[in-house]
């Protein structure tokens, strides 16, 4: 019963993983992030549809495609506001969902892009004690991949000590000889990559259309929020423990689930300002 | 040898900061177009007095955005409030007189900013901007619980609102009486702000905005100081928003959404925030393009407003007013040097 939630957080952590790190490592609010999931699901099922790719190689595409897209974005337009206000960000990336949102309108079509499984994912699986739906135990063994390779690269490999390093203290770690602007433009665009990924993998559940790249940003950001900037294993926690509440809230209490979310949301964030894992920032 | 006595009143510094406040000729004219509106275009007055509205709106905003500088994006949370107020109260028979409702439709939103301010004002950044989102999400999931009250997903409609006093009825579909009403209730509040803005309490909110932690040290309750701006400016969300739901008579969970939020923010953004006309100038360009663009070319629309946000972003944050500041300024400038 509670897979299906644990599957539901694998893919709100997959997409948010990048957002976290964005935040977290640039101080960047980007409200754009969902658009870069929907871009990515719709790269992957049109791949799918149009080239006849398969579902794994598809997915593959879809990230290398927006991890591009997202690395000339980042170079042409987001620098110019790592030193902006806030509110200078918040406008900037809305006006970049929206520019999404329309262009994919105009190009695709505003109707629902269905996402067809290979016949391997769909179905059932056994499990020894219960029968259980293939895609849920695909994306939890998909999602515990990603985030033992996203551990090890983070508190393993000199990149991700370079990372932590910038989200620590960032004049610090430049004054070290970090080449900060690569680190953000590489980082940024593996983030947005995994969100295309999470686009995908989620597609068949939380469904692809236009309206993706608004609809679930609440989600993610409170992911991200509860989770703490720039961690990691933080927002693996905090996208577990989201997705499992909102998929047994929706089962049980059908009407007053999501009010339950926001006011949890709401208490957390109060509580500890900086996410339930983050550190205290300076 | 002492120095030369100077007479400070008449130093121009002191003339310009207490000459700051002084109403200037150019400020009757956006008063005159309203008002002239209402005889050149009668049949488009429903159009107007949802424009009206909106620069009420926005001028709440911009007292908490542009003044006091606290990024919220969930300022719908009290329009919502304000016309959820009038709504139910006029829906139960309760009290349906307009000019009272509007009092009520404040007092209920200043107490919910006032409470919600209380405890979110602690925070600042991302996750104050996470809190006000929630807020309004959590408000909004609450009216669509709560149906036996609010009329859940449809709303109410078919308020029945009082004649305005006593005397003018409010028609649907020839909405004089609301657009007169509408635009004596936006002046009136408009003078409360710019009293505001303009008054030591005023100033020490764009201190606040400017510097924080100076504020601080020259002992300025920083926290009462911003808790108090949230609760007038919400309590001027809440006007703007039962005045919305007496002249439409009606009510709907898409006054509480974050559409209306970030819809009242790209207009404050867009006139020039921290500006008292900003809210004018920007709710008359957005309203304009919307009604006339958004009906034929729907996507180009967004693709357009997407680029307009990110080019001011970039290139234009004071937005329109800010520009038309700018090229005053550049063609001051060749004088002052020769």
């Amino acid at each position: 019963m509670l897979l299906g939630g644990v599957a539901a957080g694998m893919v709100l952590f997959i997409v948010s993983v990048g957002l976290s790190v964005t935040m977290g490592l640039m101080g960047f609010v980007n409200l754009a992030h969902g658009g870069f999931a929907m871009l990515g699901g719709y790269a992957i099922a049109l791949a799918m549809r149009q080239w006849g790719l398969g579902f794994v190689p598809a997915l593959g595409f879809g990230f290398v495609v927006i991890a591009v897209l997202s690395a000339v974005l980042e170079r042409l337009l987001y620098s110019r506001l790592y030193r902006a206000t806030e509110l200078d960000q918040v406008l900037f990336s809305i006006g970049l969902v929206f520019m999404m949102i329309a262009s994919v309108t105009v190009l695709v079509g505003p109707e629902n892009q269905p996402l067809a499984l290979p016949s391997y994912l769909r179905g059932q699986i056994n499990l020894g004690i219960t029968q259980y739906r293939t895609y849920s135990v695909f994306l939890i063994v998909v999602g515990i991949l990603i985030i033992i390779g996203l551990w090890l690269t983070f508190e393993r490999t000199r990149a991700g000590a370079q990372i932590r390093a910038a989200v620590d203290n960032r004049r610090m770690a430049e004054s070290l000889g970090i080449n900060i602007g690569r680190l953000f433009t590489v980082t940024f665009a593996f983030g947005s990559g995994m969100a295309a990924l999470g686009g995908g993998l989620g597609a068949e559940f939380l469904g692809l259309d236009p309206q993706y790249a608004l609809k679930y940003l609440v989600y993610f950001l409170i992911v991200v929020a509860v989770g703490g900037l720039g961690r990691v294993t933080g927002v693996f926690y905090a996208a577990l423990l989201i997705g499992v509440l909102d998929f047994a809230l929706k089962k049980y209490v059908p009407s007053g689930g999501t009010a339950f979310i926001y006011a949890l949301t709401i208490l957390l964030l109060l509580w500890r300002p900086q996410g339930l894992f983050g550190t205290k920032s300076t | 040898m002492t120095p030369p006595a100077v007479d400070w009143i008449d130093h121009p510094a002191a003339v310009a900061l207490a000459g700051r406040h002084r109403v200037r000729a150019w400020e009757v004219i956006p008063w005159l177009l309203a008002l002239g509106f209402y005889f050149a275009f009668p049949k488009y007055l429903g159009f107007g007095t949802e424009l009206l509205i909106t620069i009420l709106f926005a001028l709440s905003l911009d007292l908490v955005l542009g003044y006091a500088g606290i990024v919220t994006l969930g300022q719908a949370a009290f329009f919502g409030a304000g016309a959820y107020t009038v709504g139910m109260l006029a829906k139960r028979g309760i009290w349906n007189e307009p000019i009272t409702g509007l009092i009520l439709a404040a007092a209920v939103a200043a107490a919910i900013g006032l409470g919600s301010g209380l405890v979110l004002l602690r925070t600042g950044g991302l996750t104050l901007l996470m809190l006000t989102l929630c807020t309004m999400a959590l408000l909004e999931e609450a009216a669509n619980l709560a149906h036996d009250y609010t009329g859940g997903f449809d709303g109410l409609d078919s308020l029945p609102i009082a004649p305005l006093l006593g005397r003018f009825e409010f028609n649907p579909l020839y909405p004089t009486t609301q657009y007169l009403y509408v635009l004596a209730v936006l002046f009136v509040c408009f003078v409360f702000v710019r009293t505001l803005v303009y008054s030591p309490f005023g100033q020490s909110l764009t201190g606040i905005r400017e510097n924080t932690l100076r504020m601080h040290a020259v002992g300025a309750p920083v926290r009462w100081r911003l808790v108090l701006a949230y609760a007038l400016s919400a309590a001027i969300a809440g006007v703007a928003g039962g005045i919305w739901a007496q002249a439409n008579a009606y009510v709907n969970l898409g006054t509480l959404g974050l559409d209306r939020a970030a819809t009242v923010l790209i207009i404050l953004v867009l006139g020039g925030y921290g500006r008292l006309y900003g809210a004018f100038v920007g709710a008359v360009a957005y309203m304009a393009l919307a009604h006339f663009l958004s009906k034929i070319y729907p996507t180009a629309w967004q693709l357009g407003l997407g680029l307009l946000l990110v080019v001011i972003a970039l290139f234009a944050r004071n937005g329109i007013l800010g520009l038309t500041e700018a090229a005053a300024r550049w063609r001051r400038a060749p004088r002052a040097i020769s």
